[in-house]
């Protein structure tokens, strides 16, 4: 068992986390941040029960209120992922062909806090979404415009856009918690401890021993996910069968920002400016050489007999 | 068949200078409208495009109006625009002098007309403003409404949204340069503001630029 994090003194302390730690900021630049310890959160899908205490949490702790929705016949409440619920359990029944057991995975889905985070790269508004040198990636409201941007940017389909505010939402790794030396709420909440978080280092440790103890048990594809098509992730998922994350309500298999986004965030802005640019200095440049294109007396003159025999 | 080389609107009036009616005031309230729309765009579309050009939002009051406003903007300037392809697209038909005159362009940026064939109301240059920018806006407009996620968002997948958000950049740069372009063109060659803020241009205008539109003209009085 990885032991939980302790409670918080109840004297009041500054946050920790403070613009000192941006190593990111979306559409702008930033100094060089203090450095902090990389946290993670790790979610064991194998020790989930599909309770949804963590789901209850993050409603609670962020002061969210989900609409009451209508049973489609799975226990996904809500369907997706919306502006109130950043975090939502998936559940799937998948027969194993070796075993014909019938397998219940529940994966609990919401932002992996990508090390390189394509809901950044997109964004065009400065300061929008933020990293910090923990590794958490965190959208501020005040600087977001709704744009939208973010959802093509993310490679996991997370941000979601509120219709009424037009502000765009998600998991925010509890950082307003753990500024203050707490964990997310979720990981508080889960009672089977399937939800972990601590440093990065930690995490992993404790995720190599439950791979071990997975595959003592049969399951030998088990590992961990933390993709390094994005850097490797500050959620990471201990999974049975690592080798195909897509039985996961579709994780996908080895997520990278995708190509199109990295055109159009990366040559296109550089090629754009340069080609408007060029075609304005070259006329700029051909009316210095050129001088202007005058109308002549004799044009005049001409257009004048033109007029005047053509009546 | 010189009928197909004017517009009903266009007449000569001789005096001195000659004086040749070139837009009716609707055409030009018509370009009017689609220029302050395009420019509104470009400026509103540029503050998304590149974080040194996001200050753009002041003029729009602020990222989150400027959001909201750049795609019905969009929608005034297709409609406009849809106004002005009707009104002018006959007479940018492709001719067999632009051919032409598209390979002296060597002559054209030199300013040697008399190289140049006559040409009717609109030469090569003209022409092909015209229907590269009647394609970009449609481009535009297609790709625009894909990335409007405020009320299209469902209907698209993410996948289709990136293609849509890069093709409307990309779009949108050569629709730019092709704006530039054309302003440029206006103000190099003198005398042919007049022809979209009074609606007229002079005769000796008309005589060194547009020859065959003239004598046209001249002809069916
Ligand atoms: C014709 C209809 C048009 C529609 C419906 C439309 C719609 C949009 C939308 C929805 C966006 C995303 C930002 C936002 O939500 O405001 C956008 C971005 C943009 N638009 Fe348009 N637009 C149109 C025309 C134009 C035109 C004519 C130009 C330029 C001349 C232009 C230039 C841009 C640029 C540069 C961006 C930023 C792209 C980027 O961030 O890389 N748009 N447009
Ligand atoms: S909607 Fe997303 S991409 Fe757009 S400003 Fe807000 S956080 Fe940035
Ligand atoms: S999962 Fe999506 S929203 Fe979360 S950090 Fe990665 S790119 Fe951004």
């Amino acid at each position: 068992m990885y032991p939980p994090l302790p409670n918080p003194t109840v004297t009041p302390s500054a946050p920790k986390l403070s613009d000192k730690n941006l190593v990111r900021r979306s559409a702008s630049s930033v100094p060089a941040a203090e450095p902090m310890t990389q946290v993670a959160k790790l979610i064991d899908v194998s020790k989930c029960i599909g309770c949804k205490a963590c789901q209850t949490a993050c409603l609670e702790w962020n002061n969210l209120r989900e609409e009451v929705g209508v049973n489609t016949g799975t226990y996904d409440n809500p369907h997706d992922l919306t502006t109130a619920t950043w975090t939502l359990m998936r559940f799937t029944e998948w027969v194993n062909p070796q075993t014909q057991n019938l397998e219940w995975l529940i994966r609990k889905d919401g932002c992996m806090h990508c090390a390189d985070p394509g809901c950044l790269k997109a964004c065009p508004s400065p300061g929008a979404i933020v990293q910090y040198s923990n590794g958490i990636v965190d959208f501020v409201k005040e600087n977001c415009i709704g744009c939208g941007y973010c959802v093509k940017g993310c490679p996991f389909n997370i941000p979601r856009i509120s219709k009424t505010e037009g502000k765009a939402y998600k998991c925010t790794l509890c950082s307003d918690r753990v500024a203050v030396g707490q964990g997310p709420a979720c990981a508080k909440a889960c009672p089977t401890q399937a939800i972990v978080f601590g440093p990065k280092e930690d995490m992993k440790k404790h995720a190599d021993e439950r791979i071990k103890d997975l595959q003592s048990r049969g399951f030998k594809n088990a590992g961990l996910y933390d993709p390094p098509g994005v850097g490797g992730t500050h959620v990471m998922y201990v999974l049975h069968h690592a080798d195909q994350p897509q039985l996961y309500a579709n994780l996908p298999k080895d997520p990278t920002i995708s190509p199109i986004v990295e055109i159009w965030k990366g040559m296109t802005k550089y090629a754009g400016l340069a080609v408007m640019g060029a075609v304005a200095a070259v006329g700029l440049l051909h009316h210095i050489v050129a001088g202007p294109n005058r109308v002549s007396p004799e044009d005049e003159e001409a257009a004048k007999r033109l007029a005047e025999r053509g009546q | 068949m010189s009928n197909s080389e004017i517009d009903p609107g266009d007449a000569v009036h001789p005096g001195n200078p000659v004086t040749v009616d070139r837009y009716t005031a609707a055409a030009r309230v018509n370009h009017w409208i689609t220029a302050i729309s395009l420019v509104l765009l470009a400026l509103s579309g540029l503050a998304l495009f590149h974080p040194s050009l996001f200050f753009l939002t002041v003029f729009f009051g602020g990222g989150e109006w400027t959001r909201t406003i750049h795609p019905w903007l969009g929608v005034v300037l297709f409609v406009s625009f849809l106004g002005l392809f009707f009104r002018f697209w006959k007479l940018n038909l492709w001719k067999r002098e632009d051919g032409t005159w598209l390979a002296r362009v060597r002559d054209v940026v030199a300013g040697h007309e008399e190289k140049l064939p006559e040409v009717g109301k609109y030469n090569a240059g003209q022409k092909l403003v015209f229907w590269s920018m009647s394609l970009l806006i449609l481009v535009l407009i297609t790709s625009g409404i894909v990335i409007w996620d405020q009320y299209f968002g469902p209907y698209f997948t993410i996948t289709q949204k990136r293609v849509a958000v890069l093709v409307h950049a990309v779009t949108a740069v050569i629709a730019i340069s092709v704006w530039i372009v054309h302003v440029y063109a206006a103000i190099w060659v003198r005398g042919t503001i007049g022809a979209m803020t009074s609606g007229q241009v002079t005769g000796g205008w008309a005589w060194r630029h547009h020859r065959k539109w003239l004598r046209n003209l001249v002809a069916k009085h």
